[in-house]
């Protein structure tokens, strides 16, 4: 296992059920995606867990930059007008 | 280990006539070793991704072998405190795991007749429809991963090719003995065994080819080929794995977590 020869790591989706999105489970090496998705299977789904699977390699993942937290996230922080908190909910609708 | 092949041998369980319980035996001795073989990987594999899938492997065929165990008998009983000559087991299934290729090459064969052998039983009324029903899904993905694995290995690096083939070789005169007749009778619900065994040949054919591995020449059956394991004859590495496999038992009876 060493670090050269080691597989690429595939980060994991799992859909729970139906109707449900893809959420993100783990991550794990796999020579190919062929295979990412048989360990994907045998990792994460063994306890029923799963209907389908995404595998990515995570190469391929561009995240954010925690460096970039700040300028990113907090402008968001104090714009309560942005949550829809000032409407009045009509009496007869009771769902929204 | 040098007690005669009868004087162990099982009553015949709950209502199963003697040639079912044979074959039932049969089946579960096959499931049983190679789950403890596959089980010998756990924490050798070569990635850890590998380890968890052939322990996945192996607790699937343990829990074949309990369902089918509790056909004949006490299941403890019959796994841990039976003598080397009385057990079943196919010689495949109890050869040692050699390197991966040895232990994918094995699972290929193996796999490819359970899945042929319990989707001809699942479709059947006889006492293994449901067990076969069951577990043939779980066939279906070994012998997908010995598959997956045959090919990237054949069609892999010059090194890989040679060891898949070295090991594909070496396993083939154990592969005649899974198509002969369990025990006197035929006590697999009149499976047809020639053409079980046609349908095997040109499966694992089919595969090899793909991996651009060559088709191993030579008899699978007759005077000069392995095979005498239905009849209680192992080959030499066979008792130190059930030394291995029967000693906390033995030590401890009625021992449990």
């Amino acid at each position: 296992m060493s670090g050269s020869t080691q597989w690429p790591l595939w980060e994991v989706f799992v859909r729970s059920r139906r109707g449900l999105s893809h959420t993100h489970a783990g991550s794990l090496h796999a020579p190919d995606a062929e295979m990412a998705l048989r360990n994907a299977r045998d990792l994460y789904t063994r306890r029923s867990e799963g209907v389908s699977i995404w595998v990515v390699p995570s190469a391929s993942v561009t995240a954010s930059s925690p460096d970039e937290k700040d300028s990113f996230f907090e402008p968001a922080g104090d714009k309560p007008y942005r949550h829809p908190t000032f409407y009045e909910i009509p009496e007869g609708v009771r769902h929204l | 280990m040098n007690s005669t092949p009868t004087d162990t041998d099982p009553g015949t369980g709950a209502g199963l006539g003697a040639e079912t319980a044979t074959a039932a035996l049969a089946l579960a001795d096959d499931a049983l070793i190679l789950s403890h073989r596959l089980g010998e990987w756990a924490g050798h594999a070569p990635e850890l991704e590998e380890d968890v899938a052939l322990a996945n492997i192996a607790l699937d065929l343990l829990g074949q072998a309990r369902i089918l165990y509790t056909l004949v008998g006490d299941e403890d009983e019959l796994a841990y405190l039976r003598e080397e000559r009385a057990f079943r087991n196919l010689q495949l299934v109890e050869q040692p795991n050699g390197d991966f290729a040895h232990t994918i090459a094995r699972q290929l064969y193996f796999s490819t007749y359970q899945r042929l052998l319990y989707g001809r039983l699942a479709t059947g009324d006889g006492p293994f429809a449901a067990l076969a029903a069951k577990a043939v899904k779980e066939v279906d993905y070994h012998q997908d991963h010995a598959e997956q694995w045959t090919l990237r290995l054949g069609d892999g690096t010059a090194e890989s090719h040679e060891r898949m083939e070295r090991a594909c070789t070496a396993l083939w005169r154990f592969t005649g003995e899974m198509f002969q007749p369990v025990g006197d009778g035929d006590g697999l619900d009149g499976v047809d065994r020639q053409e079980l065994a046609e349908s095997w040949l040109s499966s694992v054919t089919a595969v090899l080819r793909r991996a651009t591995l060559t088709v191993p020449e030579g008899p699978r059956s007759g005077a000069w080929t392995a095979g005498a394991g239905r009849q209680g004859l192992h080959t030499e590495s066979f008792g130190r794995m059930l030394a291995e496999m029967q000693h906390l038992h033995r030590s401890h009876p009625g021992a449990s977590w």
